[in-house]
């Protein structure tokens, strides 16, 4: 099932690549901190090519979407650039998979994509 | 209540409220092997799992006595275990290094009352994420290793030491090391904390590298996995590999992505020990069938920790 993820998250990744930044994508923020994440909804379109940038306020987390085949670890100090677009509706849960304590059980969202 | 009186209903318990399950490594099983009095030959052993000391919280407001009450019914019963393994997250987590250490050894102080000698420990993320397994193996020893009981091979396998639940390649080089001098057909029982297999990462139900360590343990026919970490009893299959989760002793967690998110379950006053409980794992003498016995606090832990039986 992972390594599905894994060429899934490459097919994704090289149809982005082969377009580069454009000035079509949406760019969302999206931070990390114990025990949460900000925004912990994000809602994107069918179809419009997205750039998560994920940055931590404390210390090393994880940004995990086993749907979409995204994961990513997030450090302080600097940010993750996470690129895709949207190819199916629906919710998508994301969560952080590096552990950091207490709570790190309930550090989660959803990324909820429209048509 | 006295003790005698205590474990007079606790043997009730497991006589009419266990669930059995015939887990064939090979071949079927239609009971439990544990025999009143035993054959020579015959062996249990028992798997506690995620008792989490030290933490405090709504899900299970009697969370200081639950480890208690599970030494005593481990105590209390008919026959006692060759050995008692527990399969990670003795403690819940803490930042503060000084107070996990205490926690480790409160964990160690109470579980010494246990009744049988032989111990065996393994970390879960709580205990060993925040800090690389640090104050785990300077309280309880490795993360990883092997040992030999009564003709099986027993494996502990550390995937929680790394916050991101991966073996990594160092600690699976190290397996295939261990089992390679055994035969095909060898009895092996694998002790982890988290399921080896994908069963819920959206939930961080997985390991990282989990795949790895199957398709390494695939070479050998006869290989049974206990685990904990998702708070529920659980069976699955990968190929020849039964995989089998058992109960925690703190709070049961809702079935694999039955609800948007892995909330505890919420106490219940009117059943305040519903879903903790641990597992009896009977051996028989071909070594190939192991049977699990499924067993509740539910109802006799209070009694006998009350009665002071432990």
């Amino acid at each position: 099932m992972r390594g599905l993820w894994k060429l899934a998250g490459v097919a994704l990744a090289l149809a982005l690549a082969s377009s580069g930044a454009s000035a079509q994508e949406k760019i969302i923020a999206v931070t990390a901190e114990r025990f949460k994440f900000t925004p912990a909804v994000i809602e994107l379109k069918l179809g419009v090519p997205v750039v998560l940038e994920l940055s931590s306020l404390d210390r090393r987390h994880g940004f995990q979407v086993p749907d979409l085949a995204v994961d990513e670890t997030v450090e302080p100090g600097k940010v993750t650039r996470v690129r895709f677009v949207p190819r199916k509706a629906g919710t998508f849960d994301f969560h952080c998979h590096v552990f950091c304590g207490s709570g790190h059980e309930e550090m989660a969202g959803q990324i909820v994509v429209t048509p | 209540m006295n003790e005698r009186t205590g474990r007079r209903e606790l043997i009730k318990l497991l006589g009419f409220g266990g669930v059995v399950f015939a887990s064939g490594l090979a071949g079927a099983c239609t009971g439990p092997s544990r025999k009143p009095g035993g054959a020579e030959d015959d062996f249990f052993f028992v798997q506690l799992s995620d008792t989490h000391w030290g933490f405090k919280g709504p899900p299970n407001p009697e969370a200081a006595n639950t480890l208690r009450q599970a030494v005593a019914a481990v105590n209390a019963l008919s026959r006692q275990p060759d050995f008692v393994v527990f399969t990670g997250d003795l403690t819940h987590t803490t930042d503060d290094d000084a107070e996990r250490r205490r926690r480790m050894r409160e964990f160690k102080a109470i579980v010494g009352g246990l009744r049988t000698p032989v111990r065996r420990y393994m970390p879960g993320e709580h205990d060993a994420s925040l800090d690389a397994g640090k104050a785990f193996q300077e309280e309880f020893g490795p993360t990883h290793y092997s040992f030999d009981h009564k003709r099986i091979h027993f494996a502990v396998l550390d995937n929680v030491s790394d916050p991101q639940a991966a073996i990594g390649d160092a600690q699976l080089d190290w397996l295939l090391a261990d089992l390679k001098p055994l035969p095909a057909e060898a009895p092996i029982v694998v002790f982890t904390h988290r399921p080896l297999f994908d069963l819920a990462p959206q939930w961080d139900w997985a390991t990282r590298d989990g795949k790895k360590a199957i398709d390494l343990l695939q070479h050998w026919r006869n290989v049974t996995v206990f685990y904990g970490h998702i708070h529920q009893e659980h069976h699955f299959r990968t190929g020849a590999i039964a995989h089998h989760a058992a109960q925690s002793l703190i709070f049961p967690l809702p079935p694999p992505l039955s609800q948007p998110k892995r909330a505890p379950v919420p106490w219940d006053p009117a059943h305040p020990r519903r879903g903790l409980g641990f597992r009896e794992i009977s051996v028989d003498e071909s070594r190939l069938v192991l049977t699990l016995r499924e067993d509740s606090l539910e109802g006799t832990g209070a009694q006998a920790a009350a009665a002071g039986s432990f």
